[in-house]
């Protein structure tokens, strides 16, 4: 496919169905090696999912937000970028899509840890930190954007973020301005049903947030953000049109939020539990999995291996971090200013016992 | 040298940086076929193209935030608020993105980016054009917070700002723009941020200001002068990096200080100084200090506007009952 389907298209864009078949005359432009390395990530935030909540409960991690229902969105579209030369401008629920580019689950406990250091995206790595400030990432991406543009790159800018957040100013600024320049930016909208407790039809009245992009002069494409092949598919035909200098895309990944906002909520004081019974038979996982079975790609027993495996990967990485030393005082004042008021300096000297 | 108005001195700073350094950017409301609303940046666009003077949508979050994204990918960008009492539409992004970006990145991303903002009274503007909203920046750390008072140190700061790595919020006083005027070296030279300067001294009593107030406080201590007081007046040219040294020597040398500026009394800047006065100066000082601000009012519709704004006479009286104390 090349072309952008109609914006505004009542019915997402599903190229793999509930069962795991590819509906016929569909290509998939993942091969296999491409596909299974999707499945690991999917399965790896699965793994970090669980872990990241026990320790949490153990007094180890503090606030997370786990991505369990959007995994296929997160990560059909990260893998549509070349992490070379495309960046990644996250909010808080994409963490497979900055693995991918060059993060690591070491870093990412220490961030969750409250460790300031956690949130240091290494040197090389494209990709912006953590943002917690709904939305106000949106704008950072356009600008990241043009930027590259500017400067001769043909780098592309993945943004994320949610159907909450799409009710911030920033959002329509930032959409809005990246239709004026042509931005290079893909906007993925995870419309993951819920912002904490406030479900989506308290967010708009629209039926579609995708049809807003013809309001800014982008195409927009609403994709089953379930579907892995779906999502990637529109992400790597948004991803060749900023390229090409055609501009910014906004894509509405229709998914569902199986777990809660994050560690501190309890969603069964709003979600009805029918109605997550029902959501989760759609989880993205058991449909890659339908698939990949189908290919023969995947058994039981290659699952098990590699499940053991990716949890040994976070078990690593939560003793590596748990390894660092608790950050000092001076982390609260390094980076704050690259040239340091004196005023600030002498605090720094007084909180750290270092005189002044 | 050449006598220069303060809204040609930030046009010349403006322009030798961004034919110094092709990382800078200029971006905002009217900046470029207009030149800006107060012609700030007249000319540019023309001299370096559409791609480095870019004229944007009406929207202060999104050029605060994409000056955000613009340094990210390693550019210089000044963002032009057209009046800082639209600052509170950007907010956000400047206090809680821009100042703290570096922080947030444990040092990845610096912010080597100016935000240009008129602000200031007595010019007639509509509602919200001339608010004094710079203690709220002040209190952003992160962010260095510059208030030029002569059109010599509009282009010095500003060109020391431009190549700072640190974000600045440039304030610019609206009244100033055209009024300021004095002489301003040809070629290159940068004021250093966080250094007061001494605009006269004074025996009796000082008068800390920044910005337009600066020009309030020399009138006073000119009419205070023939009443036969002493008056020094110190423009603190920044509030962030603030020079407690220049303070703490002007205040030790008056024996009474009295702090001055536009914005609203309560939790205005002034606050900080007195505190910052008495903690470094409290064994000099012979009278309480004396605070002359705005009211704690909105800032009025203009037929008023100037019974608001703080006047020589105010000041004059603020003086008279800090040397009577």
């Amino acid at each position: 496919m090349s072309a952008v389907r109609a914006t505004g298209s009542a019915e997402p864009l599903r190229l793999l169905a509930p069962d795991g078949t590819v509906a016929a005359g569909q290509a998939t432009a993942l091969d296999d090696a491409q596909l299974l390395d999707a499945w690991r990530a999917m399965l790896q935030s699965r793994a970090v999912d669980e872990r990241f909540f026990s320790l949490q409960r153990q007094g180890r991690l503090g606030t997370f937000s786990p991505v369990a229902g959007e995994e296929a969105a997160v990560v059909g579209s990260a893998w549509a970028l070349d992490p070379a030369r495309d960046w990644v401008v996250p909010q808080y629920r994409e963490l497979p899509a900055m693995l991918r580019q060059g993060y690591t689950l070491a870093r990412a406990v220490r961030y969750f840890r409250g460790d300031p250091a956690g949130n240091l995206m290494e040197p090389g790595v494209n990709l912006l930190p953590y943002q917690i400030s709904l939305a106000a990432q949106i704008p950072h991406a356009v600008g990241l954007a043009w930027g590259l543009r500017h400067q001769g790159s043909d780098g592309v800018v993945c943004v994320y973020f949610g159907d909450g957040a799409s009710s911030e100013g920033d959002a329509h600024e930032a959409l809005n301005l990246a239709g004026v320049r042509r931005a290079p930016v893909v906007f993925v909208l995870k419309n993951n049903g819920w912002a904490i407790s406030t479900p989506v039809r308290r967010q708009t009245a629209a039926a579609s947030f995708a049809a807003r992009a013809e309001g800014y002069g982008m195409p927009g494409e609403l994709v089953d953000g379930n579907d892995l092949l779906a999502m990637h598919d529109a992400c790597t035909r948004a991803v060749a049109r900023a390229r090409a200098g055609d501009g910014p895309t906004l894509i509405e990944a229709r998914t569902y939020r199986m777990g809660p906002h994050n560690t501190s909520d309890d969603p069964t004081r709003y979600v009805d539990a029918a109605e997550l019974e029902e959501r989760r038979a759609a989880d993205p996982v058991l449909r890659l999995r339908r698939h990949l079975t189908a290919r023969g790609l995947v058994d039981a027993a290659s699952e098990a291996e590699l499940t053991a495996r990716l949890k040994a990967e976070v078990d690593a990485a939560v003793a590596e971090a748990e390894a660092v030393p608790p950050p000092g005082p001076e982390a609260m004042f390094d980076h704050v200013y690259a040239d340091a008021p004196g005023r600030m300096l002498g605090q720094r000297a007084a909180a750290t016992g270092e005189g002044g | 040298m050449a006598v220069m108005t303060m809204v040609e001195a930030i046009r010349a700073s403006l322009a030798a940086e961004l034919e110094r350094d092709e990382r800078v950017l200029v971006l905002g409301q009217d900046v470029g076929v207009n030149g800006g609303v107060f012609r700030a940046t007249e000319g540019l666009q023309e001299r370096f193209g559409a791609d480095r003077v870019v004229d944007m949508p009406l929207a202060e979050a999104v050029i605060v935030g994409s000056a955000v994204g613009l340094a990210c990918s390693g550019l210089i960008p000044v963002a032009e608020l057209q009046f800082l009492g639209f600052g509170s539409q950007a907010f956000h992004q400047i206090e809680g993105q821009v100042a703290r970006m570096r922080f947030r990145s444990a040092g990845r991303y610096g912010m080597p980016m100016v935000i240009r903002a008129p602000f200031g009274g007595n010019v007639r503007t509509p509602e919200l054009h001339s608010d004094a909203h710079e203690a709220k920046y002040a209190g952003a750390p992160g962010l260095k917070v510059v208030m030029p008072a002569t059109a010599h140190d509009a282009k010095g700061l500003l060109t020391a700002a431009l190549r700072d790595p640190d974000p600045v919020l440039f304030c610019e006083p609206l009244r100033g723009y055209r009024l300021i005027k004095d002489e301003v070296p040809d070629g290159d030279y940068s004021v250093p941020l966080g250094r007061a300067r001494t605009v006269r001294e004074g025996d009796d009593v000082v008068i800390v200001a920044y910005s337009a107030a600066v020009v309030i406080a020399e009138k006073a201590a000119e009419r205070a002068a023939a009443e036969g007081y002493s008056v020094g007046v110190l423009d603190l040219r920044s509030l962030v990096p603030l020079d407690t040294d220049a303070l703490r020597e002007a205040v030790a040398r008056a024996g009474r200080a009295i702090v001055l500026h536009e914005a609203p009394l309560t939790a205005g800047f002034g606050a900080e100084l007195v505190a910052t006065i008495q903690e470094e100066a409290f064994w000099s000082l012979e009278a309480p200090i004396g605070r002359v601000a705005a009211y704690d009012t909105p800032y009025p519709p203009g037929a008023v506007e100037e019974l608001y704004v703080p006047s020589v006479e105010r000041v004059l009286a603020a003086v008279r009952d800090v040397l009577e104390a």
